[in-house]
């Protein structure tokens, strides 16, 4: 039997405001346990939330990048539960009225180009975390990160593949961080992914039994872990057993997803309007500031990539995929003015360098790339220097003029330095000279060669090419 | 007359003039709360120390000549559900027997710019949750009127401590009838203004939507000069409205001319006693001879009050008081897994009521039951809401009783919580519309028992609710004169 894979994703992208949705506390990541907390955030007797508005204004540009509608007037609620992470014994999230509904992003995989629903996002704060201790059983409560603002983005399940599921998460992830409104660092939890995923039979309408996967923590994993959950799914199918509803963690170290053992079961979350706080309602003027500052956003700037700079539609949809290198590939490109040098650079030298870290970190500032490359158009140096002035960039981050003038690389091109040593080799080789004059002038190989091996690859190989032609047919 | 005995406009008056000093009046209170403490229980804790403090410093502004703050001197009580930095704030409950806020609400913030003296934290119900002040844990407050009466709920504390004459003015809470109900019972003025007119930051939560803070004291001026100080919008409390605030004693004019006083028949039916009619009905004659005009109006949905009162409040009650799960703060059961220790120390940090209410909350949220318990409980709040509505088109104020009966003897109907909700029924309306009412004395019962007179009136009209208070408290001309109390009394 042939099964149709259905999933749906729960994003959730902490939004990278200076402070908590409710309180004035910092959101900075790493400061020592509940040093960044307040009456509100612990949820102190009497605390009362106000409202961050850059939390709104962030959601607002999400809402506008996916082509959404914006819930002029939304609201909070609380969604009650106990964990020691949550002091307040309470969630304040969205629910019946969320900020946004129904948008949507194109995916492309492998060339097939979708277009996957958004359901919903909303806004609410994150929970604390704990913090086991490894030998008593004692758990320690930090709430540094209670209050950050979330935004909660949920797909449609459009999804047919894990292969599209990483393709949509990749596009969240692009817009996100091309609105500079998530870091998007999935180590660090700011960018989070639960999956529902369930089978059916193709050509079968209802949606199978569905599992939840969590604790994905990088987009490998979330493939994997689907990849995984698809094949023992249809492992169950096809043995006639039933697909249990329950809520599963990915093992990365087994490769295997765990149950949670129905810990999840049977949650009332008794959803009601927060009190607290007024229901949030956006201008015309708001919507219409936040619209009017957009930045460009991942499609756009892959369609301008093409068109501007004439790269196949291949280089500009990888260095689109994230603003950094989008970044910097104009950077890099402006210095040389050739955006398909720069490209194929990027895509070979640059990201078989990175493997897989982030450009940010790239000794390589994009002005040297731009400036290594401008060089070797300039002619002032050759395209294999090129390779190794590149590499001591990589080592040193210092600027490719300095390394060609410190090693000595600049290319010779004066024409009287150059002849001097071409007629030297002529004559301490009169034997090929004799051979090549007779006809053999695949020779001339061997003769560049010994120039550039006394030049120590200098030689500009043109001016070379053309003075042995010349010097050896006198 | 001994400093205790003076109101506060009167006390400041006194202060001005240097006839007193912030610490002869406050050293007055206190030796006016260590004879009457025992027999009136009004303080869960007593500050003198700091109160002292804060007398000297008082005198000490005053003799520099330097401007004074409006309350200058002043000796107060807060109800022990407004958080006081380093003082503890235990909101009558066993749960939070111990907790210390490490800030200041922003009434309280307000009473200290304002030079105010706080003397102490009032016993209340446990959580706000009652009418009697007999849920509290840590004691229960005493009618000073007569002892073995319940001094109301749920702000019996604050209520009783100036009916005793123990402070000059208190800060209480009034949630559905809270702050109205004890000052009937207990003989004194107490209003509960417009919901968003006093900020609730640092009030310890009973049902968001319904909490507003407001002043007990003993005449209608005292009243009009807390609100002064309390009123005005909080950055801290989104539900704090942004409207401007007035000098509240600009009303005290005592002239009710032309006033529309409205006269709700639903509020003179079933079981209303007679001396509580005698009182309220002869308070709107006094209106009426100095120029009011009566009219009978109708609000036809108040019999609903109750059933919606108690699933909106007890619904966010639930979630309000999930934070004393005894990790962060607040009493904590050790146990030896996680669910265990929750259910520990909120069964033994609860008492009954507040557990009942927790209860009933939690079952009116649940998912299936939503919509026919707290929906449709918000819906029959925008219908009352509506009868207030049409209710202004024909008169200005609503005048009528605070509750169906005076003060009731201990333990009367504490093991009886339908009948302690029942007798709420004549204050909920006004929070659930969230329009100020107050209650002002109108009299006694034939026992000695105070009998108070409630006035309603629209969104934002604190001023006219003390024009009509002043004008029945001056054609009544009940001086306000203290209980004799304990050994006093004997």
């Amino acid at each position: 039997m042939e099964f149709e894979t259905v999933i749906g994703l729960e994003v959730h992208a902490q939004l990278k405001t200076d402070s908590k949705i409710f309180c004035g506390c910092s959101t900075e990541f790493g400061a020592p346990p509940n040093t960044h907390t307040c009456p509100v955030c612990l949820g102190l007797p009497g605390s009362l939330p106000v409202l961050n508005k850059r939390v709104v204004e962030f959601a607002l540009k999400m809402g506008v990048a996916t082509g959404s509608e914006i819930n002029r007037v939304n609201q909070f609620a609380r969604k009650n539960y106990f964990y020691p992470d949550l002091p307040k014994g309470y969630q304040t999230s969205q629910f019946d009225k969320p900020i946004i509904e129904h948008g949507s992003v194109a995916i492309d995989v492998e060339g097939e180009k979708k277009t996957i629903g958004i359901t919903r996002m909303h806004m609410e704060e994150d929970a604390g975390k704990l913090i086991h201790d490894e030998r008593e059983p004692l758990s320690y409560v930090d709430l540094n990160r209670t209050g950050t603002p979330l935004l909660e983005i949920v797909s449609e399940p459009d999804l047919r593949s894990p292969q599209e599921a990483s393709a949509y998460l990749k596009k969240i992830h692009a817009i996100l961080r091309y609105l500079d409104i998530c870091d998007g660092n999935m180590q660090e939890g700011s960018f989070r992914c639960d999956a529902n995923i369930s089978l059916r039979p193709v050509g079968e309408k209802t949606l199978g039994t569905r599992t939840e996967l969590k604790n994905m923590n990088s987009f490998r994993n979330v493939q994997a872990a689907l990849e995984y959950e698809v094949r023992r799914q249809r492992d169950l199918l096809l043995e006639g057993e039933d697909v249990v509803q329950e809520t599963l963690l990915w093992n990365p170290d087994t490769g295997k997803t765990e149950s949670m053992r129905g810990k999840e079961d049977a949650h009332d979350y008794r959803y009601f309007p927060c009190p607290d706080l007024v229901p949030v309602e956006i201008s015309d003027e708001w919507l219409e500031q936040v619209r009017a500052g957009l930045p460009e956003l991942p499609d756009q700037r892959r369609d301008r990539f093409i068109n501007e700079f004439g790269l196949p539609e291949y280089d500009a949809t990888i260095l689109t995929d994230s603003r950094e290198l989008a970044d910097y590939f104009e950077a890099a490109q402006v210095e040389c003015n050739q955006p398909k040098k720069v490209s194929n650079w990027m895509m070979t030298e640059l990201l078989r360098e990175l493997k897989g870290g982030s450009i940010e970190e790239c000794r390589v500032k994009p002005e040297q790339l731009g400036g290594l490359l401008a060089m070797v158009e300039g002619g002032t140096i050759s395209g294999k220097i090129a390779k190794t002035v590149f590499e001591t960039m990589l080592e040193t981050g210092q600027s490719p003029e300095l390394i060609v003038k410190e090693k000595n690389l600049l290319q010779v091109s004066d024409e009287s330095e150059l002849l001097e040593i071409v007629q030297s080799i002529i004559a301490d080789n009169p034997g090929q000279a004799e051979e090549f004059k007779n006809g053999k002038t695949k020779l001339l190989g061997y003769f560049v060669g010994q120039l550039m091996q006394r030049t120590k690859g200098k030689a500009n190989p043109k001016l070379a090419n053309k003075l042995f032609n010349q010097e050896l047919n006198k | 007359m001994k400093p205790y005995e003076l109101t506060i406009s009167q006390a400041l008056e006194a202060l001005e003039t240097r006839d007193l000093s912030a610490m002869e009046l406050t050293k007055s209170c206190l030796e006016r709360i260590e004879q009457t403490e025992e027999a009136v229980g009004a303080f869960v804790t007593l500050d003198p120390e700091g109160a002292i403090a804060a007398a000297e410093e008082a005198d000490r502004l005053r003799a520099q000549n330097n401007t004074v703050g409006k309350l200058c001197g002043i000796p107060l009580s807060l109800k022990d559900l407004l958080c006081t930095k380093g003082v503890k704030t235990t909101c009558g409950s066993n749960i939070l027997a111990d907790f210390v806020p490490p800030y200041d609400a922003t009434v309280v913030e307000k009473i200290k710019l304002e030079n105010g003296i706080v003397v102490g934290k009032a016993a209340m119900d446990e959580f706000a949750m009652g009418s009697t002040s007999e849920t509290c844990a840590t004691g229960s407050p005493r009618n000073p009127w007569n002892t073995r009466y319940i001094a109301g709920g749920s702000s019996g504390g604050s209520a009783a401590s100036v009916a005793a004459g123990q402070v000059l003015g208190s800060l209480g809470s009034d949630t559905g009838g809270s702050i109205r109900q004890p000052a009937s019972l207990c003989g004194i003025v107490g209003m509960k203004p417009t919901y968003g007119r006093v900020s609730r930051y640092g009030l310890v939560a009973f049902a968001s939507s319904l909490d507003q803070i407001g002043p007990l004291t003993r005449d209608v001026r005292d009243s009009a000069l807390l609100m002064n100080v309390i009123s005005g919008y909080d950055v801290r409390d989104s539900t704090s409205v942004d409207t401007p605030t007035e000098d509240y004693t600009q009303n005290l004019t005592g002239d009710v001319k032309g006033l529309r006083v409205g006269v709700p028949l639903e509020y003179f039916s079933g079981g209303l006693d007679p001396e509580v009619e005698a009182v309220v009905r002869n308070s709107i004659g006094l209106l009426e001879s100095q120029g009011a005009e009566v009219v009978e109006v109708s609000l036809p949905h108040i019999d609903y009050c109750v059933a919606a009162y108690y699933l909106i409040a007890p619904a966010e009650a639930s979630s309000n008081l999930a934070r004393y799960d005894g990790v962060t703060y607040g009493y904590r059961k050790e146990a030896d897994s996680l669910l265990e220790m929750y259910r520990k120390s909120r069964s033994e940090g609860f008492g009954a009521e507040v557990k009942r209410r927790i209860l009933i909350g939690t079952y009116a949220l649940s998912s299936g039951y939503y919509d026919a318990y707290y929906k449709k409980a918000s819906q029959v709040r925008t219908l009352i809401l509506n009868d207030f509505n049409e209710a202004w088109k024909s008169c200005d104020v609503l005048v009528s009783p605070v509750t169906p009966t005076p003060a009731w003897k201990i333990g009367k109907i504490s093991d009886d919580p339908l009948s302690m909700y029942l007798s709420d029924i004549l204050t909920l309306s006004t929070n659930l519309a969230g329009i100020p009412g107050i209650s002002v004395p109108g009299g006694f019962s034939g026992d000695g028992l105070p009998i108070g007179v409630q006035i309603q009136g629209p969104h934002f009209e604190e001023g006219r609710l003390l024009k009509t208070a002043f004008s029945i408290e001056q054609a009544l001309a009940l001086k306000p004169s203290l209980p004799l109390i304990g050994k006093e009394a004997q």
